[in-house]
């Protein structure tokens, strides 16, 4: 366990060499490679050793490594300190997990790239970011991490930032974090006023002493961390920056927008599990917010045609499905649809990824101009990409819950510990509800997806076709690999009800056990459980029979023929209009007050004039002023010296 | 001799001296005015040193050398700036202002 230091040092180092590499020889593709691939894996194996340390050591607390001092003022102690207990090791292992297999991926996908090394240098630096922040042992530490990967992620969204598109998507991400962040930091600034620490195993042994349960306090520092979570995870109302997210290279779009970063805010909750679970009023919010955004988004992504937007939109989803669970004080529940989710729907862009780079490499052999991303341009791809179209079923088989993949049991989970919640406070037979509803359409979605994608005639266009080719191994190894960790992911936390010894559940509880203590979770009754599985299974299979009965592929015309939306599809092809309304109302307004008030006024009228100016024309008048002393007639200086003269001396004799 | 006879003697020799400085205009006229001021000071400085030991007398012959000083390089100054301009009357040398 003491090695825990090389899980975020290495991808440092990769950093560090390949961000040379860059500056000093972009071309040299190799060693880059080498690399950036090299150091992930090599962090996966120690993270690996170190799992596998703390289960053999099973300590009862969290195992703090404290390196050095950072902040040192009056009674407040900050230290660079590392932190492994259960929670911070599944986080390990799916960031560099997921993340190598990512890696590997880019090498075939940035292959042609001419900011090969660059990307691969901010790929490894995000992975250093998005380690100190699941590995942290106290607020500031994480939120180095939680600023560090909002960081790359901007980087890495406007990569091709000589497209303005891509390089506001990027801005977009960056404001409407820094939004949530501020909110963290607030949090940030009550807990300490409230608890004299900053440290995650002090904060939580006081704060059931110090914070009455349900009290104001409390309520705000939880009401302020979900502010952060909701920027950075994409939530109402801060969700808007992650499907524009999507002009970043697609495996970018996998590992921060889909399996990691996104999922920082749904850590944070099961980190602070303590504080949510004395702040109920806090906990509503989180799970009607994450109930709703999983519903709303939903809609949106029935009516997208960019594939990467129909896979983002199901990303907030998600997101929000994981916040329901951390909200309804499952935090397990929570955790593992991230583990998950990070496989499903990491394959699932990585076989977006795959499908775009065949598009793209037909449409450039035939020198054509179409929209690579667009659904309507592709159908029937399974006859030329056969290994992606099956694993990608297998993935959206599992996002729609169908059994026994992965996404099943961890969704089922979810609504389960929803329902069961609803016996105490009849909110959350709402947000379970919403959280069915949101199954549904996600079936529907995703095959919906599936089916213009694969099925049908091919839209691409006859001298287009020849050159559709499946992707080469580098990038279908893994996908192979998610694939398989897709179906069978569900072991980690199989159900007690079908036999299994919910592992993820009991590994967790030394992180958990504080929370659940503080708000007990009530236990449903196993024919209710049956039911609501019943239940979940059937409206997943009924949103794919759905898709399968009412959309027809072959109806379907090339996106440069394709006639406009209209009525509803058009509320939902355009996102119900967000974006517009939050241009109108917050965008604009501010935008004017700048331009009129702040630049006019404010910078022109006060700092320019009253204050630069005003300075120069004040010193100027002073300086004409003293220059009219300066007469040149010797006699006029004579005077004026012996007036002095008689001055000091008449108040030096007095 | 008696101090105050002496400081009154001097005091009257320091006014008019400064009077000259500032009433008259020829350069020459003024230096001179200035030397009496020096002097006016000079006898200051002995009628106190009868009554407080010799230092003031040392700081006459200090007096004395800078005096010499300055005229060697007042008159210079003078004769140079009468070169140049014609004049010595001070109101006509007003280059030097701001």
């Amino acid at each position: 366990m003491d090695l825990v230091w090389l899980v975020p040092a290495l991808p440092l180092l990769g950093f560090i060499l390949n961000a040379t590499l860059a500056l000093v020889r972009p071309q040299a593709k190799t060693a880059v490679s080498a690399i950036g691939v090299g150091v992930l894996v090599a962090a996966f194996g120690v993270g690996v050793l170190v799992v596998r340390a703390l289960a053999v050591a099973h300590p009862e607390g969290p195992v703090v490594f404290h390196y050095w001092d950072w902040i040192s003022v009056g009674s407040l102690h900050v230290g660079y300190a590392l932190q492994v207990d259960p929670l911070s090791a599944v986080m390990v292992l799916i960031v560099t997990g997921v993340g190598a297999l990512i890696h590997v991926f880019s090498v075939g996908y940035m292959r042609e790239d001419p900011g090969y090394a660059r990307y691969f240098a901010y790929l490894n630096l995000f992975v250093f970011f998005m380690l100190l922040l699941v590995l942290g042992a106290n607020f500031p530490v994480t939120f180095v991490g939680w600023e560090g990967v909002g960081l790359c992620s901007y980087l890495l969204i406007g990569f091709w930032f000589s497209e303005k598109v891509n390089a506001d998507a990027g801005m977009k991400a960056f404001v409407m974090n820094r939004i949530g962040d501020c909110g963290f930091l607030v949090a940030m600034f009550l807990i300490w006023q409230y608890t004299g620490s900053l440290d995650y195993e002090d904060v939580f042994a006081k704060a059931p002493a110090v914070l009455p349960a349900g009290g104001a306090a409390v309520t705000a520092i939880t009401l302020f961390l979900f502010l952060g979570c909701t920027g950075k995870s994409a939530q109402i109302p801060l969700y808007t920056w992650l499907p524009d997210a999507m002009a970043g290279p697609t495996p970018v779009s996998a590992l921060i927008h889909a399996a990691t970063m996104v999922t920082a805010g749904v850590f944070l909750v099961a980190r602070s599990n303590v504080l949510f679970a004395l702040a109920p009023a806090a906990q509503v919010v989180v799970a009607g917010v994450g109930a709703l955004t999983a519903l709303f988004a939903a809609t949106i992504a029935l009516k997208q045609w960019d594939i990467k937007r129909v896979l983002a939109y199901s990303t907030v989803s998600q997101l929000g499905y994981m916040f329901l669970g951390v909200g309804t004080g499952a935090m397990a529940a929570g955790i593992f649809h991230l583990a998950t989710h990070a496989f499903f729907k990491a394959l699932l862009f990585l076989g977006s990824g795959a499908v775009i780079h065949a598009m793209h490499q037909a449409y450039h052999a035939t020198h054509a101009h179409a929209d690579a991303q667009d659904m309507r341009n592709m159908g029937g791809l399974r006859q030329f990409l056969p290994w992606t179209a099956t694993l990608m079923w297998i993935a959206t088989l599992a996002i729609a819950g169908i059994p026994p993949l992965s996404g099943f049991f961890s969704k089922d989970e979810i609504l389960a510990a929803a329902f069961a919640r609803g016996a105490l406070q009849p909110a959350w037979y709402l947000f379970w509800g919403l959280g069915l509803a949101a199954a549904a359409l996600t079936a529907f979605y995703m095959t919906r997806m599936m089916l213009y994608t694969f099925h049908g005639p091919n839209r691409t266009g006859a001298r287009e076709q020849v050159h559709l080719r499946e992707a080469p191994t580098v990038m279908i190894g893994p996908l192979v690999v998610l694939g398989v960790l897709s179906a069978v992911g569900g072991v980690i936390n199989l159900p007690t009800l079908v036999g299994g010894g919910a592992w993820l559940h009991h590994w967790l509880e030394p992180v958990t056990a504080a929370g659940a203590a503080l708000a007990p979770a009530p236990e449903l009754a196993h024919n209710t459980e049956w039911i609501l599985i019943g239940v979940a299974v059937a409206i997943g299979a009924g949103g794919i029979v759905a898709a399968l009965r009412l959309l027809d592929p072959s109806a379907l015309v090339p996106a440069a023929q394709a006639p406009p939306e209209t009525g509803f599809a058009k509320v939902l092809w355009k996102k119900w209009y967000v974006d517009e309304l939050y241009d109108t109302i917050i965008v604009r307004p501010v935008l004017w007050v700048s331009r009129t008030l702040l630049w006019r006024v404010v910078d022109v009228g006060v700092v320019d004039g009253a204050g630069v100016n005003g300075a120069a024309v004040v010193s100027r008048a002073l300086g004409w002023l003293g220059s009219r002393l300066q007469t040149g007639e010797l006699g006029f200086y004579v005077v004026v010296f012996v007036v002095g003269v008689i001055a000091v001396l008449s108040r030096a004799v007095r | 001799m008696l101090l105050g006879p002496s400081l009154a003697v001097s005091a009257v020799l320091f006014v008019i001296g400064a009077a000259g400085v500032l009433l008259r205009r020829n350069a020459i006229v003024i230096f001179m005015c200035v030397e009496l001021m020096l002097n006016a000071v000079n006898l200051t400085f002995v009628a106190f040193a009868q009554q407080l030991g010799t230092s003031g007398q040392i700081f006459v012959f200090f007096v004395m050398a800078v005096a010499a000083a300055e005229a060697a390089v007042g008159l210079a100054i003078i004769l140079a700036v009468y070169r140049h301009k014609e004049t010595v009357d001070l109101q006509h040398i007003n280059l030097l202002k701001g």
